[in-house]
């Protein structure tokens, strides 16, 4: 991506998706998700099909989904298809379960979590079709009342409580290294 | 017996005390049905709650997941809302309540589209053919004319006056749902949903009457599994003859203009082309009329400069078809009142003299609402057309391509516009470095919206520029498709019947509706294939038919060419056009009637659930884009028939969603006995939207399975989803143990690694109850 201004890198990435009056929180300073993630008591980490298609930096978006879900000790949901990507990198706390599933089960205030432990209190975002993410941050959003979301894809998110800007892959890889590195 | 049908009596002159009068129709309220002998069962002609508690039922299982659009209700005055969260807009409606209003919304506009359809299809051709037509979609393999009608009505039409009482009614019945979306009716989301669920059966119903009225009517294969093969693709066309090209769906024009050629002798003269539903049934009209591809290929095809003469009726028609016609100096010709395209109305004007101002350039349309007449200026101006106009294209040169990349500002503007996030910035970039290969490698995912060009800050024809980088492979487009064959049988009912109740038939998989894909149309010709080589039932209508064709094997055969058209496993079947989609659920429901011996007489709900929890069978929209199919698709949701989309389907905003976690949700009784008895999440959802090809194939095998299905028929159904899961996830799947109800379930060949699996899930045998969720339907009571 070309540098864009900083006005329009906080403008949804595909321009008609206006969200209304409640929109993400910029993510200025990496460190401020690695804050996050320190500070939830019940995080989870939800991967999109396209974090095993998405080259970045010297591997696959996979390889820091994985090494940030080890830093921070988090419960992976992964995309089905791509659930064998995690298993076959030596990741296994991971569950593969279709997107709307999991995004289902996070508006129901009684679903115990894939462990039983209770609710999850912060869903980070990854991976993701951006259309899809949109429409699926705005259904949490709107129907997840104590759940925080986090998109950590490279485009803004506006529906997520917390989002990166339009980023280049060179600063998205940044990024992501500083957040994995804020959670040592 | 009393019937919804009225009694009419025409007199060509009566003298009376009053006066001479002429051409005298008299209409006599109802009149006593003769021949059906049927019991009606509880809701012939339903109202908008009749069916209430049957909703209520599937919704408590498959609850609605919302993604709003927008945060914000701008319906009324009061407004803009916010409705974020728990926020109530000014007239106390939530969120949830809004969203499923604007999903009712949706499918009122879907319903009244073709139900309109239906409705115009219906006048004219009982203006052409008289009110006492028959009507026939079969001949004698046919003796369930119209099961939805049957199933909805509770009447059995015969000719196609009859169909008049049906709109009717379904007129009727869409104005209280329209009613109900107004500010301060509905309240809660369940009642919407409800509601949604009534215009999708509704919508089902004119569907029905839409394709029956043609198939009698204009001669269309009644039921014909070998119905002939046409042709499709962009490189068909002889573009040395004059060209015609129809769009749409409604198919009369198109029909008359094959007759003037006919009677007029310049059949062979003169390319009939169409695109979306209207090419659909000129082809079943005349096979050698040929189609062009689906929705998407209409800037394209328009942009190559090969059609001289653009007849465009209703539906899925471009907004901006008088504007890419100029660029291309081809006359229009609108055919329609609800697409009249700002264009002089010379519906009563001399044919001659519309062809005359046409081909002057004088006027660069006419509106022409007569169809016989719109064919003749069709016909006349394409030939006085075509010399002048040399095939004159709106395609850049390859300079062109070349220095639209020099000034490219690299703003991205297009990727952010387009629906596929395609990087055309960087295909843009390679070309000027000497290479179209990246720019025609967008042409397959591209859906030809154009939206690229709309954004472009410097007005670069980009969707041209890659139509014309790709413009080898569009010559390469020739393809056959078989056309659409209308009804499934009686006696293929009868055949399949059992396999298919008993789950031996894996599945029916309906591959339906728009050409919104993700990736492109070769996803679903590729998950059509597999389904039809595992033996399932493939079923296809529309743009989803369209593009199951535009494929090629080693030798250069299509799918419909491979695979035959019978309704059986291993079948590709071609129903047609969006109406007959009618047909798929036509087939459903004859598989209660004709094989299982239910009555359909008004009894929708005992018919509904024999369905859901019977007749496996999905419906993969794949590129659902209309509001069209959202009714269509929740014609099949109240029926009991899962409806899966591709990720673009996500923009419905609700899904309706099962829990397989929840066991208390998979409850139903055993008719034997009347006790509930746990049958596990089948099907575990009503409507899903996948994120890839591979995450639907997945699902479409697991949706198929049912409750009824026989231990020989789960284990191949098991053995289908194991398979696929294997192959496209590398992992058994880690929920088999709910739906294994006893080791006989267990396909033969897995049985070791699932035997694992259920004990580590502390698996235990269940039984396969004959099930309902209907107490009425109980025979006998536990402890009776």
């Amino acid at each position: 991506m070309s540098k864009m201004s900083a006005a329009r890198q906080t403008e949804p990435w595909q321009t008609a998706e206006i969200p209304g009056p409640k929109k993400a929180l910029l993510i200025t300073n990496p460190q401020i998700v690695s804050a996050l993630i320190k500070r939830s008591k019940n995080p989870i980490l939800i991967v999109g099909h396209r974090a095993a298609e998405i080259k970045l930096g010297s591997g696959t978006l996979i390889d820091y989904v994985i090494r940030l879900a080890e830093a921070a000790g988090l419960q992976v949901v992964s995309a089905p298809s791509i659930r064998s990507e995690f298993i076959r990198r030596g990741f296994t706390r991971v569950a593969g379960m279709p997107l709307v599933d999991i995004a289902n089960r996070l508006t129901d205030p009684d679903w115990m979590g894939l462990d039983g432990k209770g609710q999850y209190d912060l869903a980070l975002f990854i991976g993701f079709k951006y259309y899809v993410g949109w429409l699926i941050l705005s259904g949490l959003k709107h129907f997840s009342r104590n759940l925080k979301t986090v998109s950590l894809d490279m485009y803004y998110q506006p529906h997520a409580s917390w989002s990166f800007p339009n980023i280049s892959h060179d600063e998205w890889e940044k990024n992501l290294e500083a957040i994995i590195g804020g959670l040592g | 017996m009393v019937s919804d049908k009225g009694m009419r009596i025409k007199i060509g002159e009566l003298k009376s005390d009053l006066g001479l009068f002429k051409d005298l129709e008299v209409s006599i309220g109802k009149v006593v049905s003769e021949e059906w002998l049927e019991e009606a069962g509880p809701t012939p002609f339903p109202t908008i709650t009749d069916l209430r508690d049957w909703d209520l039922k599937l919704l408590q299982r498959y609850k609605p997941f919302y993604m709003p659009f927008c945060d914000l209700c701008c319906l009324c005055t009061f407004g803009k809302c916010d409705l974020t969260g728990d926020k109530r807009g000014a007239c106390g409606l939530n969120m949830a309540g809004q969203q499923s209003r604007i999903v009712l919304l949706a499918c009122c506009i879907g319903a009244a589209t073709h139900i309109s359809h239906a409705r115009h299809l219906v006048d004219h051709l009982i203006e052409k053919f008289g009110r006492d037509h028959p009507i026939d979609v079969g001949g004698l393999s046919v003796e369930v004319e119209a099961p939805i009608t049957r199933l909805v009505c509770g009447i059995k039409p015969k000719t196609l006056g009859d169909l008049e009482d049906v709109l009717g009614y379904l007129e009727r019945e869409l104005t209280r749902l329209l009613a109900a979306t107004h500010t301060g009716q509905e309240e809660s989301n369940l009642d919407f949903e409800s509601k949604v669920f009534h215009a999708g059966m509704i919508d089902h119903v004119g569907l029905e009457i839409a394709d029956v009225a043609q198939i009698s009517a204009l001669g269309f294969p009644k039921a014909e599994p070998e119905a002939p093969l046409a042709d499709i693709g962009l490189g068909i066309v002889d573009s040395a003859k004059p060209v015609i090209l129809v769009i749409g769906h409604n198919v009369p024009p198109a029909a008359e203009i094959v007759d003037y050629l006919m009677k007029n002798g310049l059949y062979g003269g003169v390319e009939v082309t169409g695109l979306c539903c209207t090419a659909h049934d000129v082809t079943r009209y005349n096979p050698k009329a040929k189609i062009i591809g689906p929705i998407s290929w209409q800037l394209r095809f328009i942009r190559s400069g090969v059609a001289d003469v653009i007849v465009v009726d209703e539906q899925c028609i471009r907004a901006d078809t008088l504007i890419e016609a100029q660029k291309i100096k081809a006359p229009v010709i609108a055919t329609s009142d609800v697409n009249c395209m700002g264009l002089p109305n010379r519906t009563r004007d001399e044919a001659d003299r519309i062809v005359e101002d046409l081909v002057s350039g004088r006027q660069q349309g006419a509106l022409i609402l007569d169809p016989a007449k719109a064919a003749e200026v069709a016909v006349k101006t394409a030939l006085l057309v075509a010399p002048k106009r040399m095939k004159f294209k709106a395609l850049p040169d390859v300079s062109d391509i070349i220095e639209g990349a020099r000034s490219c500002r690299k703003c991205d503007d297009c990727r952010r516009a387009c629906p596929n996030d395609l990087p055309i910035r960087e295909a843009l970039a390679k070309a000027l470095e000497g290479s179209l290969d990246a720019l025609a490698s967008l042409y397959d995912e591209c859906v030809g919206c154009a939206r690229c060009e709309s954004a472009c800050p410097i007005n670069l024809p980009l969707h041209s520029f890659i139509v014309r980088a790709a413009e080898r492979r569009l010559k390469e487009e020739k393809y056959k498709i078989r056309v659409g064959r209308g009804a499934i049988q009686d006696v293929e009912i009868r055949n399949v019947g059992s396999p298919i109740v008993l789950g031996e038939i894996p599945g029916v998989v309906a591959f339906v509706g728009c050409a919104n894909y993700p990736k492109g149309g070769a996803e679903v010709a590729e998950m059509a294939i597999e389904f039809a080589r595992r033996r399932y039932i493939v079923v296809a209508s529309g743009c989803a038919a369209m593009s199951i064709a535009m494929h090629k094997d080693e030798e250069g055969k299509s799918p419909y060419e491979i695979f035959p058209g019978v309704f059986d496993a291993g079948g590709i079947v071609n129903v047609g056009s969006c109406v007959a989609n009618a047909h798929i659920a036509g087939a459903a429901i004859k598989i209660a009637s004709i094989f299982a011996k239910r009555r359909l007489r008004g009894n929708y709900e005992e018919i509904a659930d024999y369905i859901l929890n019977r007749v496996g069978a999905v419906g993969v929209a794949w590129g659902a884009m209309s509001q069209k199919a959202a009714a269509i698709a929740s014609g099949f949701w109240r029926l009991g028939v899962p409806v899966i989309v591709g990720p673009h389907g996500l923009k419905y905003r609700r899904m309706l969603l099962g829990r397989k976690d929840k066991p208390e949700d998979w409850y139903v009784y055993d008719a034997r006995t009347g006790e509930k008895v746990y049958v596990g999440p089948a099907p575990e959802h009503l409507f899903y939207a996948a994120e890839t090809k591979e995450e639907a194939m997945v699902m479409i095998a697991k949706l198929c399975m049912r409750p009824n299905d026989t231990t020989k028929g789960r284990a191949i159904k098991l053995s289908h989803y194991i398979d696929l899961h294997k192959r496209f996830f590398g992992t058994m799947p880690d929920d088999i143990h709910l739906f294994v109800r006893t080791i006989a379930d267990i396909p033969i060949t897995m049985r070791d690694e699932v035997i694992k699996m259920l004990e580590e899930k502390g698996w235990k045998e269940n039984i396969i109850p004959d099930p309902t969720l209907l107490p009425r339907l109980v025979r006998r009571r536990a402890g009776e």
